[in-house]
């Protein structure tokens, strides 16, 4: 098996799986007085720090949640924005969990700005820079685009926004670039920040949220805990597992995986005519590749490779069973044949030079035999 | 108060000799839909089926009855001895409280023992009465009722009920007493719809599907396979039959003009299908094809597809508009299934163009550069075989 799908999810490390079970025996609410909950308070708290050290902010500023959805909608849908302050910025290229807030906002009374992009999936920033004004209270832009792994300048962003307006809130979707490439929210100026476990090798149904200031309204009223940001009785295992994998991420392979991911693209583009690639050449996550074979419907290709024990993806798998194209693509000026045949090969630390070229020659095989049905 | 399940079945009442084959097969279903339900006893007497459960199952029965064929209706009644006192008693004591103030109500009554000191009439008149006198609040009315009040002096026993309690069975045949027929299932909404309706009339189904994979992925099949299951609530068991078809459908793409795809491909299915359908003892196929539904319906064309076959193909939604069967589709619970959106890619086999009013010498000709019997032969071996259940 080759799983090229670790932007759905990834596969969970054994250390994680290891926390988890010890948290599952070691059972106690963490907000019990007694010993036991002692315990498993620890547990919280020592993962607490794994997972905040992975992103080189204070223990003080990470609060568990149930994943990069919960996570981006605490923020855009809680904000305490003050009263002058009804603008809001996202980008065309968000994934739904950001962008349905987002329209939810809207109908609200906010005004909403939808920022594009360029041919590369890298947002316009003199756009960026006229939308924003006094009355922005909040800008939201991903790090890592998940279907093209393009790298939003999120330095230059945070520059922008502190430059034309005062007290405006900056979030910035990590989910794709947490753990994977540097993300340092306290030096890039960042208020708030998702993060998502389960991309990282950790479990299903748990993620973080960076939260430099307490300046949202929490969505659930209840005990209190997490100082009251996210009421609720920990998911102790879960966030156990999440602290296991941000230790497992502190040391990674991303050089070794651009290398691979170069190699990837170039054999493609050597041995397949018409294919195009989609995303930045320059910025970019060595962790996602996204190619257009033109003259194809990507399912058909996705379920031939799968049939070869290679597991791809075609757009982002939140919508691929969805018949609308992906909206990152359509911002970028792709054309309709260019986003029916694009397929997403995302990876993780495993990745091997063999696989990379098995990889590949399925490809070619797969695509010249669909090309003759297609024609 | 001892309840008791009273199952009417209609049209089995008219079969002459043949009646108690019909009645046998109708417990026989009945029987298999139930075990895994509730323990009941089941007894036949006077075109009236009788199943005894324990108190607590009496709604889960009723619920899965509704789905047998070959019931007409089913319905709860209070179990009494045969003496007008305690037909009275019982009536009272199970009517009050079921019935609300301001209730018209009539009283029928039916001796089946003639043995039985009063009369039809006398016995309604003297129910409707201690109703009318213990339960306060209703009225008589004995031409337009609320509720209609059934008394029934059978052979064992007294059973006393009202049209409250009384629900619709599915009506047509029991399962099995019309023969087997083989089903060409798509995950479309007119071909489950159209083994509904051969199924009803008492005729087991086996099922075809034609798995194009990679052009389909494992979640059209898993659709295919779950419309099947629905299906089987009514029928019970069905054999499935997956047939790799996407080897022929590379072929005709390669050989064959992309205008008579369509065509030649269902040509292919209708002789699949026989053949299983000849393995399986059936006596006929059933499609979901609709008049002008589509190009490959035009009567032209349901000539070109059936000429290849020498069984009956029964269409039972033939006539039917795509409202009428989308109406069936939701009324038995396969409407939200067939339309998942899990099949999208076979539409790279579909022609934007398709010939609508083929001629046979003309697909016949395009289709001889295919080696039909070979194709058939790898098909038909290749074929997985799954035996669906009702859950």
């Amino acid at each position: 098996m080759i799983y090229l799908d670790n932007a759905a999810t990834t596969k969970p490390c054994k250390e994680a799986i290891e926390a988890a079970e010890e948290a599952f025996i070691n059972f106690a609410n963490p907000s019990s007085l007694h010993r036991l909950g002692l315990e498993a308070e620890k547990m919280v708290l020592s993962a607490r720090k794994a997972v905040a050290a992975l992103c080189g902010c204070a223990d003080s500023e990470i609060y568990f949640t149930s994943g990069g959805t919960e996570s981006n909608n605490t923020v855009i849908r809680g904000i305490k924005a003050p009263k002058k302050k009804n603008h809001l910025i996202t980008t065309k290229i968000e994934h739904p969990s950001v962008k349905e807030p987002f329209e939810i906002m809207k109908e609200s009374g906010f005004r909403v700005d939808y920022i594009g992009v360029d041919e590369d999936g890298t947002i316009n920033l003199d756009e960026l820079y006229d939308k924003l004004d006094s009355e922005t209270a909040l800008v939201s832009v991903m790090h890592v685009n998940n279907e093209t792994g393009t790298v939003q300048p999120i330095d230059k962003i945070s520059k922008l926004i502190k430059q034309r307006t005062a007290g405006a809130f900056f979030h910035v979707d990590a989910v794709q670039s947490y753990g994977k490439i540097p993300f340092l929210p306290e030096k890039l100026g960042v208020d708030f920040a998702s993060f998502s476990a389960h991309k990282i090798n950790g479990i299903k149904g748990i993620g973080a949220l960076y939260a430099k200031s307490a300046k949202i309204l929490p969505w659930a009223a209840g005990g209190g805990q997490q100082k009251g940001i996210r009421s609720g009785t920990e998911n102790v295992p879960g966030i156990a597992a999440f602290g296991a994998a941000a230790k497992f991420h502190l040391n990674n392979n991303a050089s070794e995986i651009a290398r691979l991911r170069g190699l990837f693209l170039k054999n493609i583009e050597e041995n397949i005519p018409n294919v195009r690639y989609n995303g930045s050449r320059v910025d970019f996550s060595p962790y996602i590749l996204n190619v257009s074979f033109l003259g194809i419907k990507a399912e058909i290709l996705l379920h031939a490779l799968e049939s070869r024990g290679i597991y791809v993806s075609t757009g982002s798998a939140c919508s691929s069973n969805k018949p609308m194209p992906s909206p990152t693509l359509v911002a970028m000026g792709r054309t309709k044949e260019e986003i029916n045949g694009a397929v997403r090969f995302s990876f993780d630390d495993t990745l091997t030079e063999n696989d990379v070229n098995e990889a590949v020659a399925a490809l070619c095989d797969e695509v010249a035999k669909i090309r003759q049905v297609m024609r | 108060m001892k309840e008791i399940i009273l199952v009417k079945y209609g049209e089995i009442i008219l079969k002459g000799g043949n009646r108690p084959v019909f009645e046998r097969a109708l417990m026989k279903n009945i029987k298999n839909a139930l075990q895994n339900i509730a323990d009941i006893k089941m007894d036949i007497a006077q075109a009236t089926i009788y199943i005894e459960t324990e108190p607590d199952r009496m709604d889960a029965v009723c619920d899965r009855l509704e789905k047998v064929f070959g019931i007409v209706s089913v319905t709860r009644a209070c179990v009494c001895e045969k003496d007008i006192e305690s037909i009275k008693s019982a009536a009272i004591s199970y009517l009050s409280g079921v019935m609300e103030k301001g209730t018209s109500f009539k009283v029928e009554a039916k001796r089946s023992d003639k043995k039985f000191p009063l009369d039809s009439i006398k016995i309604a008149q003297e129910v409707g009465g201690a109703i009318d006198d213990n339960i306060e609040g209703l009225e008589v009315d004995v031409h337009n009722p609320d509720v209609l009040v059934r008394v029934e002096v059978r052979d064992a026993a007294a059973y006393v009920y009202s049209t409250l309690n009384k629900r619709a069975g599915r009506c047509g045949m029991p399962t099995g007493t019309g023969g087997k027929a083989t089903l060409l299932l798509s995950g479309g909404i007119d071909s489950p719809v159209s083994g509904y309706m051969i199924a009803k009339r008492g005729v087991e189904i086996n099922a075809v599907n034609f798995f194009s994979y990679p052009y389909t992925s494992d979640r059209a099949k898993e659709k295919v396979i779950e419309l099947a299951r629905i299906l089987s609530e009514y029928t019970s068991k069905i054999n499935l039959f997956i047939v790799p078809f996407t080897d022929i459908q590379l072929k005709i793409r390669d050989k064959c003009p992309f205008e008579h795809m369509t065509l030649i491909m269902r040509r292919f299915m209708m002789r699949i299908a026989e053949i299983v359908a000849k393995k399986t003892s059936s006596a006929a196929l059933i499609t979901g094809e609709s008049v002008g539904q589509v190009a490959s319906q035009t009567l032209a064309a349901l000539n070109v597809t059936n000429y290849v076959c020498s069984m009956p193909v029964l269409r039972p939604v033939i006539g039917m508009d795509k409202n009428e069967i989308v109406n069936i589709a939701r009324e038995i619970g396969t409407f939200e299934t067939s339309i998942l959106p899990y099949e999208d890619c076979c539409t790279v086999f579909t022609p934007k163009h398709p010939t609508t009013n083929p001629k046979l010498d003309v697909i016949e000709k395009s289709e001889r550069v295919l080696d039909v019997d070979e194709l058939i032969k790898e098909a038909v071996a290749g074929i997985e075989k799954i035996e669906i259940y009702p859950e």
